[in-house]
């Protein structure tokens, strides 16, 4: 189906078949990647949330946010506090945590929005550096400064408190009435929600609301000599992203309770565009695609280190054992984002749609092939340009 | 004498030193088709633009029926019942033609802004037959689903026409509808407005070629550093000595 088409309810309840039936068996078809463990499959959800609320903004309106991990940070603090304050379970932990996430979104597209192009971009990145800064230093007695917010066994938790919950051996743990939310039970109660913001973005994708956000990207001054006011849309976009962001950083810390401010860092909020972009911004998949990949290839390449290459080279004489170390080494472990970045630049070079792109480029070869083959006199070429 | 819909009262506007319009007056009644000519600089691209609401007029009041459009948003004088095509054909490329059609249908709709982020496109089956029959009278129904962008420059015009009447405008404005076209696009665009011209709204247009001129106005404005310096029906105008001294240079039309 090309995106640009108005899509059915049944191709909405495909999308949404597959997409579940997909994500819940993760562990199973992950396994000969081994990439099934319960950590690795909590980020590829988590931050597929992430990417599938940023693409709502990039992708529909085209507006280039430089500071949503800044929305993250904040979800993952308020997280974290409703963990000490309230209750380890994180339903309330993930609406405080959308909330608050929504209303700095309110706030800081609100200033941010009076701009456009690199100047809006500019504002993000600026006011993403200053909550990371302030996490830092006047906002230490709420963030825990560098030690990053810790939970604690002397915390209040009046709802479990007054549920008669005590904890008694060690740090409690997070969960959902019950079920725990570290370990398989974690990653499924991410992809739940996971699949639930897929169906929110998916509705918004087919609203006429999310035809109006494509038109803003499409034409700004149409949209304006046509009626509409686009700030409202444009705000609207940036708030639920936001939210998005702030549903991400609860469930990371609910997978995880700690919550540090390098999660609020340029670099994060760079991450979640960089993802968003290989995989395809404007597509409904493509986010959570590049999302999944990046993930997967961090994971595996930050793992490297000379001994890794020494010995996956072993077979080779010495000296061009060493020599290919020395080459690839600065691309793994630490170094593995020269990788990315070659990469990054490769896709945005030769498939500036992303992942999408190439799949739509050869779809439609492979579809073009098969009717020269059954007709070939036929020479229409009436495909569209949308991807899926 | 019909109805003044569109009341332009002493509007001048100057860019620093320059002049652009000084003192226009100008009334136009309901459901003519009023043309502005003249030569490049004269101001009638400004003039445009300040009836949209894109540039503030230094002085003077522009009313829409009892409405003040002076200092109101485009989008707003949009909502008030203006629609404008431009010299290029402002469209949104990315979307399919369909798509473009059926975002000023919901602007008519649904106000400046409806948050509605729920509601089905699919759902919307009175919007999408209003525009596909848009897009049947203005001869683009074969390519609804095809991409804006990619379309030749007449039917991007074509496009943009049917843009702006789905929105049943109670003032049209067209910028040089037929600049930049080939002979064929123009003499078809030229068809296509006669028939729009039909369904009697108000039209202001501006434009350089004088085929389309005659062949479409009741009344003309001739418009010369950035004053009115004739106004009639075409055949006063083309009689007026004036006209022909300052635009014409002494050619006969």
């Amino acid at each position: 189906m090309s995106n640009t088409q108005i899509a059915t309810p049944r191709q909405e309840l495909l999308y949404m078949v597959v997409l579940s039936a997909v994500v819940l068996t993760m562990p199973l078809w992950l396994q000969p990647f081994g990439a099934a463990y319960p950590d690795l499959m909590q980020k590829f959800m988590i931050f597929g949330i992430f990417a599938i609320g940023y693409n709502i903004l990039f992708g529909l309106t085209g507006y280039l946010s430089f500071g949503h991990a800044a929305f993250l940070g904040v979800g993952s603090y308020t997280a974290v506090w409703s963990f000490k304050l309230l209750s380890m379970n994180v339903v309330p932990a993930i609406i405080f945590a959308t909330l608050l996430a929504g209303l700095f979104a309110w706030l800081i597209g609100f200033v941010s929005l009076r701009r456009s192009g690199i100047y809006f971009s500019i504002l993000t990145l600026a006011f993403a550096q200053m909550s990371y800064n302030l996490a830092y230093s006047v906002l230490t007695p709420i963030t825990n400064g560098e030690t990053g917010l810790q939970l604690n066994q002397a915390d209040p938790r009046v709802i479990d408190r007054m549920a008669g919950i005590e904890a008694t051996s060690g740090l409690p743990n997070t969960n959902l009435f019950g079920l725990q939310g570290t370990g398989y039970s974690g990653f499924y109660i991410c992809a739940v929600i996971l699949i639930l913001a897929f169906f929110v973005s998916l509705r918004i994708f087919h609203s006429p609301f999310g035809m109006k956000l494509r038109a803003i990207k499409s034409n700004q001054t149409r949209m304006s000599y046509t009626g509409y006011n686009t700030r409202p849309y444009l705000l609207t976009a940036f708030i639920i992203s936001g939210m998005y962001a702030g549903l991400a950083g609860s469930l990371l810390a609910m997978t995880d309770p700690l919550a540090g401010a390098e999660r609020m860092q340029w670099t994060a909020s760079g991450e979640v565009v960089l993802m968003t972009i290989f995989g395809g911004a404007g597509t409904l998949i493509g986010p959570l695609l590049g999302t999944g990949i990046i993930k997967y290839l961090e994971n595996i390449f930050s793992a490297f280190n000379d001994t890794v290459l020494h010995n996956m080279f072993s077979f080779l004489p010495d000296w061009l054992n060493n020599i290919l170390t020395a080459i690839i080494s600065p691309f793994v472990g630490e170094g593995w984002q020269l990788l990315l970045g070659i990469v990054f630049m490769l896709i945005v070079i030769f498939l500036p749609g992303g992942l999408m792109e190439g799949y739509g480029k050869v779809s439609r070869m492979i579809r073009e092939r098969g009717q020269k083959n059954v007709d070939d006199g036929s020479s229409d070429k009436q495909h569209s340009t949308g991807e899926v | 004498m019909g109805n003044v819909i569109l009341d332009v009262t002493d509007v001048s506007k100057s860019f620093g030193g320059l002049q652009a319009l000084s003192n226009i007056n100008l009334r136009i009644e309901e459901g003519t088709v009023h043309a502005i000519i003249g030569p490049n600089g004269a101001g009638k691209s400004t003039f445009l633009n300040v009836i949209v609401g894109r540039l503030a007029p230094s002085r003077g009041r522009v009313l829409l029926g009892d409405q003040v459009l002076t200092g109101k948003q485009p989008h707003e004088i949009n909502q008030l019942g203006v629609a404008r095509v431009f010299q290029t054909p402002e469209i949104f490329p990315d979307l399919t033609l369909l798509q473009n059609i059926m975002i000023p249908a919901f602007a008519k709709r649904d106000g400046q802004f409806s948050f509605g982020i729920f509601k089905s496109l699919f759902a919307e089956r009175g919007i999408r037959e209003e525009a596909e029959h848009i897009l049947e009278d203005v001869g683009l129904i074969a390519d609804r689903n095809k991409i804006a962008g990619s379309m030749s420059r007449g039917d991007k015009r074509r496009l943009e026409l049917a843009m702006c009447l789905i929105q049943d405008p109670k003032l049209f404005l067209l910028d040089e509808p037929t600049a930049g076209m080939s002979r064929h696009d123009t003499n078809s665009t030229i068809e296509l407005l006669q028939r729009i011209k039909e369904r009697g709204m108000t039209k202001i247009i501006i434009e350089h070629d004088m085929h389309v001129v005659f062949s479409l106005a009741d009344r003309i404005s001739v418009l010369a550093q950035g004053a009115i310096i004739a106004e009639g029906t075409p055949e006063e105008v083309r009689n007026d000595p004036k006209v022909k001294e300052a635009y014409l240079g002494g050619e006969t039309l």
